[in-house]
């Protein structure tokens, strides 16, 4: 199992009584590619501060790679979530004034694997697979397109060989055409490296390329009971 | 990494940086001036003195004394007799006796009346002699001999002719025109006040100052100069002509004298004799216990300026620390995805750090050459007017020692900023 969850609840120290995430059990084997699909305002980036150890002050038992993250300091959760998670955002992946590959770089400076002298051609290869122009690379990646950012981050989020990658909206500010190219890509990637993807979204079009779709308010059991209770609190939250 | 990341966020922000950084260059220009001029001045009028065990004039202050008789600054309140200036000078603990005389000036250049000892015993800096650049001393009336800068500015070499003027305006009207002088020495540089000075044999004061006095001048002239050839006299004739002449021109008064004394032992003995001097009022002075005077006078207003633009520099540094503090909030977002892709808290802590040390290191080299480059434009004006020499070397040992203060306070400063941010990455408020 590449994540396991066991009775898992949380709420925010600013409101210790609004219980945002209950998850009795859960779970995501290793290789699987799995679609979670969740509306604004259910626990979503609740779940995932969770799963990457950006939130701490859960109880019950987040296993993540084989290793209790609920345990962890946080020195050891940075380090770990360097060395093995990596990450997609919907938006602000990239440090805006570096270009791709000082992007790129700089998450591989933060995780644990040394090889200096192959990181370029690995850095290379990556954007050269993720169709990226080889004039683009030493921009400001401010200065390129979403969808070139998008495909950035994806190598950004590559190059520590991370065995669990975590996304999160990533296609809601790219149009329908640059959304099919950036799911293929990932999917083929995430194939070819064989991670296990945790793909989060509230674009239910995007289930068929995954192998197992769940949602999110079948997962966590805490929003049916509160949802219209915790709703105007919940805005701020997500 | 984390310098090349705050080196190109730095770059990022450009303008905001630019006027931080102007400030702390203009602050730090400031604080390193004040503290450089502070120790060069001591350092130029010490320098100045070096070899001289006591200055005599006519009775004023010691102060007065020491400044318009060594510095060339302000001007001389009372001559002294030449009569008491040879009783001193011939007693057997006097080593020697440099007489000065003041009061002339060539096109703002002040002019020396003085003996041949002057160029033998007058030291500077560690014990230097003045040493010949071109030339050679003055051996006639109308000779002199130019300090390196008035050569240099004046643009004069041997043998050129020169027209001293009265009083030391730069623009007297009253030029002794009709006595010009001839170029025979130009020292090398001292880094001194002799360096802007014009040398004459007292002689020569008296000779320019003989008014109507035609046919005695005529004479003097006709002996005196280099270029005489109508003298139809015998060269031994002449020179025992020109003898006589030169002991009518003897000197009735000086403006001062330096005196270096046999064993420094008998400086204070001597130095109560001359103030007790029977004959007429005198003054003696230490120059060293002097210009101790002077700094003790001038120390409230070198730590106020000190004091001041420390504050500035302080109010700089807050200023960094503020645009450093808006830039925090700006970078939220980078803030945030910098410690998702596993940058830790002390990371950012170290980032904001090293962004307000690059500022203040480039702020330092701008400050300091921007000081480098004023002094190089000020710095002929602050011989000339103040008998300051200035160098042009900002980092003796001292002012490194105000550098590393500054990088510190300012890093100190930055902690403000620095904290802030570390405690906002820490604390795990991320929205994803």
């Amino acid at each position: 199992m590449v994540i396991t969850l066991n009775n898992v609840c949380f709420s925010y120290a600013e409101q210790a009584d609004v219980p945002i995430l209950n998850i009795p059990t859960w779970s995501l084997a290793a290789g699987e590619k799995t679609f979670v699909y969740g509306a604004s305002g259910c626990g979503k980036s609740t779940l995932l501060g969770l799963l990457s150890g950006m939130l701490s002050g859960s109880t019950g038992e987040i296993t993540v790679l084989g290793e209790r993250i609920d345990k962890m300091s946080n020195r050891q959760r940075d380090k770990f979530r360097a060395n093995n998670i990596g990450y997609v955002f919907q938006a602000f992946n990239l440090i805006p004034y570096l270009d791709a590959i000082d992007n790129i770089k700089l998450a591989h400076y933060f995780s644990k694997s040394t090889s200096k002298n192959a990181l370029h051609q690995e850095i290379e290869a990556l954007l050269t697979t993720l169709n990226m122009p080889e004039h683009d690379w030493q921009k400001p990646v401010r200065n390129l397109s979403i969808g070139q950012q998008q495909r950035i981050a994806i190598a950004r989020a590559l190059i520590n060989k991370p065995k669990l990658l975590i996304v999160d909206e990533p296609t809601s500010s790219l149009d329908q055409e640059n959304r099919d190219s950036f799911m293929t890509l990932l999917m083929s990637m995430v194939t070819a490296h064989n991670i296990s993807l945790l793909f989060v979204s509230h674009d239910m079009s995007l289930a068929p390329y995954f192998d197992r779709v769940e949602s999110l308010s079948e997962i966590n059991h805490m929003v049916a009971n509160t949802r219209e209770k915790s709703q105007g609190k919940q805005s701020n939250v997500d | 990494m984390l310098i090349n990341l705050a080196l190109k966020s730095l770059r990022d922000r450009k303008g905001s940086i630019a006027l931080s950084l102007m400030a702390m260059t203009v602050s730090i220009f400031i604080l390193l001036g004040v503290e450089h001029i502070r120790h060069q001045t001591k350092e130029s009028f010490s320098n100045t003195v070096s070899g001289v065990d006591l200055v005599v004039g006519a009775r004023t202050g010691s102060l007065n004394l020491l400044l318009y008789s060594v510095f060339k600054i302000g001007n001389p309140t009372n001559n002294m007799s030449w009569q008491s200036f040879q009783t001193i000078a011939d007693s057997p603990k006097v080593k020697w006796a440099v007489p000065m005389s003041l009061g002339d000036s060539h096109k703002g250049f002040r002019v020396l009346g003085t003996t041949d000892e002057y160029f033998k015993y007058f030291s500077y800096g560690q014990q230097q002699h003045l040493t010949f650049e071109q030339g050679v001393q003055f051996n006639q009336v109308f000779d002199v001999v130019l300090g390196s800068q008035v050569a240099k500015e004046l643009g004069y070499k041997l043998g050129d002719q020169l027209v001293l003027s009265h009083g030391i305006s730069r623009n007297s009207f009253s030029l002794h025109k009709d006595k010009p002088f001839t170029v025979v020495g130009i020292l090398s540089p001292t880094g001194t006040p002799v360096d802007h000075s014009l040398h004459v044999s007292l002689q020569a004061i008296e000779a320019i100052h003989l008014n109507g006095n035609s046919d005695y001048l005529a004479q003097l002239k006709s002996t005196g100069s280099h270029t005489s050839s109508q003298s139809d006299d015998s060269d031994a004739e002449r020179k025992e002509k020109q003898e006589a002449l030169f002991a009518q021109l003897q000197p009735k008064t000086i403006t001062a004298f330096m005196l270096g004394l046999e064993s420094r032992m008998t400086t204070f003995q001597i130095q109560r004799q001359i103030n007790n001097f029977a004959a007429e009022p005198l003054l003696a002075i230490l120059p060293g216990v002097a210009l101790a005077e002077l700094w003790q006078m001038m120390s409230i207003l070198e730590n106020t300026l000190l004091l001041v633009s420390a504050l500035v520099f302080v109010s700089a540094c807050l200023g960094v620390s503020a645009m450093l503090l808006s830039s925090i909030r700006e970078r939220t977002r980078e803030i945030q995805l910098l410690r998702v892709i596993g940058a830790s808290p002390m990371f950012l802590f170290l980032l904001i750090e090293l962004e307000a040390l690059f500022i203040a290191i480039v702020s330092i080299a701008l400050g300091a050459g921007l000081l480098m480059l004023s002094l190089l434009v000020a710095q002929s004006y602050l011989v000339s007017s103040l008998g300051l020499y200035i160098s042009l070397n900002v980092f003796s040992a001292s002012s490194l020692y105000l550098l590393a203060t500054i990088v510190i306070a300012s890093l100190l400063v930055a902690m403000i900023p620095s904290i802030i941010c570390y405690r906002q990455s820490a604390s795990n408020q991320v929205s994803l």
